[in-house]
């Protein structure tokens, strides 16, 4: 069985979207749902999904591009930390061209520092212990999904007594900054496409308190085209039908407890702590941490920098749309003074960013 | 931030290349306009017309499954020649070795080059010789330059396109851009994905056959389908519309392609050429593709649907439709 086609089925799809709108075909007012996963955002666009769906039915993007969030101070460092000798950075691609205050690592790179891309954070690991005389430093960007990697890795590094591996940690968890934009009546969500792969680790439940405290239907969707639209059609029946749930749309992966496994390790290696969000601020309790029994891998406790005040660029309106507020359209520089070539914000630079997506894909006739 | 720098996506083939071309290049250097790039200068001289090109190649790993940097170098050039029509008559090459490189190796690549001349039907008349100290060049760096000539008068090239014009890939896309990747990457793999790596005059030559009816040919290199069928709407002032669902794709590169977070559509071919030819003629081309050893999977893969605009949307395979804009940034460096 070729696994992937069926989700990419042309009538499968076109099903979906019948049912859809006889779901809302007696409906004037809106629905609007929000994707929290980078991943949705580049799936919607890339396959065209808005043009699918019955006018009543919006669909916005959230904060789900873990490069996006991540505030220009982090960045500052980076580049700090880029400058020192017998420094080798290691990092996914998103985060080369992301601005900081002043300079990119990829700017930084053509400089002269030692910057590479890795696919795996075992990757980086190896690379410190190929390269001991040097200080491997792995940039920790990401959701509950990269966050257990590095756990494995700081776990690995640990047992294998390597001394010369670092992580620059800025690690974030989803469900309470959802909770935070679904109180924003300004933004009126109805309901949440919630992340596949994030799910598949913290699991289902872990969205129980949005759906039973705040009222908002969810549902825990897969990244195909069938998916993505399957988890509208759920979404939008518990709103016709009044109800709030967490269902799983992407019960081939997700279950209700998520990964025991995967979750032990976040335990072990980090703790829940604030985390600075770019747009939104600092969120209580949306952050880990490394924790204190694994601090030799933590570099900014071992070799802290001093950079300059993070200066956001003017005019960019990431933080709203990263909130949802705005559409990347709406933004007086997008596509003007911030193009994939020279990205002013975040948004524009990575491939999960929702500007990068609409320049990319959105330009149809 | 500072603007002096050279980076690798300057060298990718898309956006940031243009720019740099348009910017400080080809301003310097000659001035010719966009709209007068080809894959190869097309020149007249006492009456004969004739089509010169040269290229630069730089693949890391220099051995890759499918092929090497030899072969690469010598199809590359033969390729730009065909692209306007021309037929490859002979090239030059030009050997960058670092210091310590294996001299098994170097005749590995020599014989590829050998080899793949040999099948073009073209002859490497010059060429030179540098060897450069140890860390001052990557293994090997190869420059080919070639002249072709015509044997008919058609006007062949980007700006040619028209409303109406089918167009045609005569394979799978992404197959090279994947195999360097996954080589480069160390990923290991069920299936061997090969580079298509292929000299494509030959094909060419058939398909000129149906003279007045091809409109532009270009090979899908760096910057993939996309970049290039963008590239060809700026030129040529048209809109094109493509079907995602028709382009041959192997299941293979589109795993990698998901794995590693690429659109195939971005990722660079070796020997693949999309050819916009006017409708009528377009099944029998299909047909003539089909029956050549480089074109059996070929497809039609869209269509010019109108004047101005300079767009390509697509339709995408669950019938959604989204623009194509040129590759941003660097996507795969040095695939070729």
């Amino acid at each position: 069985m070729n696994y992937r086609d069926e989700f990419r089925d042309r009538d499968i799809v076109k099903g979906l979207a019948a049912r859809i709108a006889r779901l809302t075909a007696d409906r004037s007012e809106p629905i609007t749902l929000m994707e929290v996963c980078g991943t949705h955002t580049m799936s919607i666009y890339q396959y065209g999904i808005r043009r699918l769906l019955p006018p009543q039915v919006r669909l916005i993007s959230g904060p789900g591009c873990p490069v996006c969030v991540t505030p220009v101070g982090y960045l500052d460092k980076v580049v700090a930390y880029a400058r020192q000798p017998e420094t080798i950075i290691t990092t996914f691609g998103d985060m080369l061209r992301v601005p900081g205050s002043s300079s990119t690592l990829m700017l930084e790179r053509a400089r002269g520092a030692d910057v590479r891309i890795v696919y795996s954070t075992l990757d980086a690991l190896a690379l410190a212990e190929r390269n001991p005389g040097k200080r491997v430093i792995f940039l920790g960007v990401g959701f509950e999904t990269t966050a257990p990697t590095i756990a494995a890795s700081i776990l690995t590094a640990a047992s294998r007594g390597v001394t010369n591996y670092f992580v620059l940690a800025a690690h974030k968890t989803i469900p309470i900054p959802m909770q935070l934009l679904s109180a924003d009546p300004e933004l009126g969500i109805d309901g949440y496409l919630c992340p596949a792969h994030v799910s598949a680790i913290i699991g289902a439940d872990a969205y129980r308190f949005l759906a039973e405290e705040n009222g908002v239907p969810c549902v825990v969707t897969g990244f195909e085209p069938a998916d993505v639209m399957q988890g509208v059609e759920m979404l939008v029946r518990q709103v016709v039908e009044k109800r709030s749930e967490v269902e799983i749309q992407y019960s081939r992966f997700v279950t209700r407890e998520g990964n025991p496994k995967a979750q032990a390790m976040l335990l072990e290696v980090f703790t829940q702590a604030d985390a600075a969000w770019r747009g939104i601020g600092v969120i209580p309790g949306s952050g880990l941490d490394i924790a204190e029994k694994f601090a030799a891998f933590d570099v900014e406790r071992g070799f802290p920098v001093e950079v300059e005040v993070p200066s956001e660029p003017g005019g960019c309106l990431c933080g709203e749309v990263l909130k949802g507020k705005v559409a990347p359209s709406d933004c007086p520089l997008f596509g003007k003074a911030c193009t994939p070539e020279e990205p002013v914000g975040a948004c524009m630079v990575s491939s999960e960013g929702s500007c990068a997506a609409a320049h990319r894909y959105g330009q149809v006739e | 931030m500072d603007t002096d720098i050279i980076l690798l996506g300057h060298g990718s083939g898309g956006k940031l290349s243009h720019q740099l071309l348009e910017e400080l290049i080809i301003p310097t250097l000659s001035g010719v306009p966009m709209a007068g790039r080809n894959d190869a200068a097309v020149l007249e001289h006492n009456g004969s017309r004739f089509a010169f090109t040269t290229d630069s190649y730089v693949v890391d790993p220099v051995f890759f499954p499918g092929g090497n940097i030899g072969g690469l170098a010598v199809n590359g050039t033969v390729n730009d020649l065909a692209m306007v029509g021309a037929t490859p008559l002979v090239i030059s090459v030009g050997l960058i070795i670092e210091e310590g490189f294996s001299r098994r190796e170097l005749a590995e690549i020599l014989t590829s080059m050998r080899e793949a001349a040999d099948r073009a039907g073209v002859s490497i008349a010059a060429g030179d010789t540098k060897v450069v100290p140890r860390g001052k060049a990557d293994r090997i760096f190869i420059n080919t330059s070639g002249i072709g000539f015509f044997n008919h008068t058609l006007e062949i090239n980007g700006s040619n396109a028209r409303a109406g014009d089918k167009i045609l890939i005569n394979g799978t896309i992404g197959d090279h851009g994947i195999a360097v990747m996954a080589k480069r990457e160390g990923l290991e793999l069920d299936t061997d994905i090969l580079s298509d790596c292929a000299a494509l005059n030959n094909l060419i030559e058939e398909l000129l056959e149906e003279g007045e009816a091809i409109h532009v040919l270009r090979d899908p290199t760096r910057g993939g389908v996309a970049t290039t069928l963008k590239e060809i709407a700026l030129q040529s002032d048209v809109s094109i519309t493509l079907d995602e669902a028709a382009f041959p794709l192997k299941g293979a590169v589109r795993g990698v392609c998901a794995l590693l977070g690429l659109d195939p559509l971005y990722v660079a071919n070796e020997g693949k050429v999309l050819v916009l030819a006017a409708p009528e003629a377009a099944e029998r081309l299909l047909e003539r593709m089909k029956q050549h050893p480089l074109g059996r999977d070929a497809a039609i893969i869209g269509e010019v649907t109108a004047v101005g605009g300079g767009r390509v949307q697509i339709e995408t395979v669950v019938g959604g439709m989204r623009g194509v804009e040129m590759l941003s940034g660097e996507q795969l460096p040095r695939i070729c």
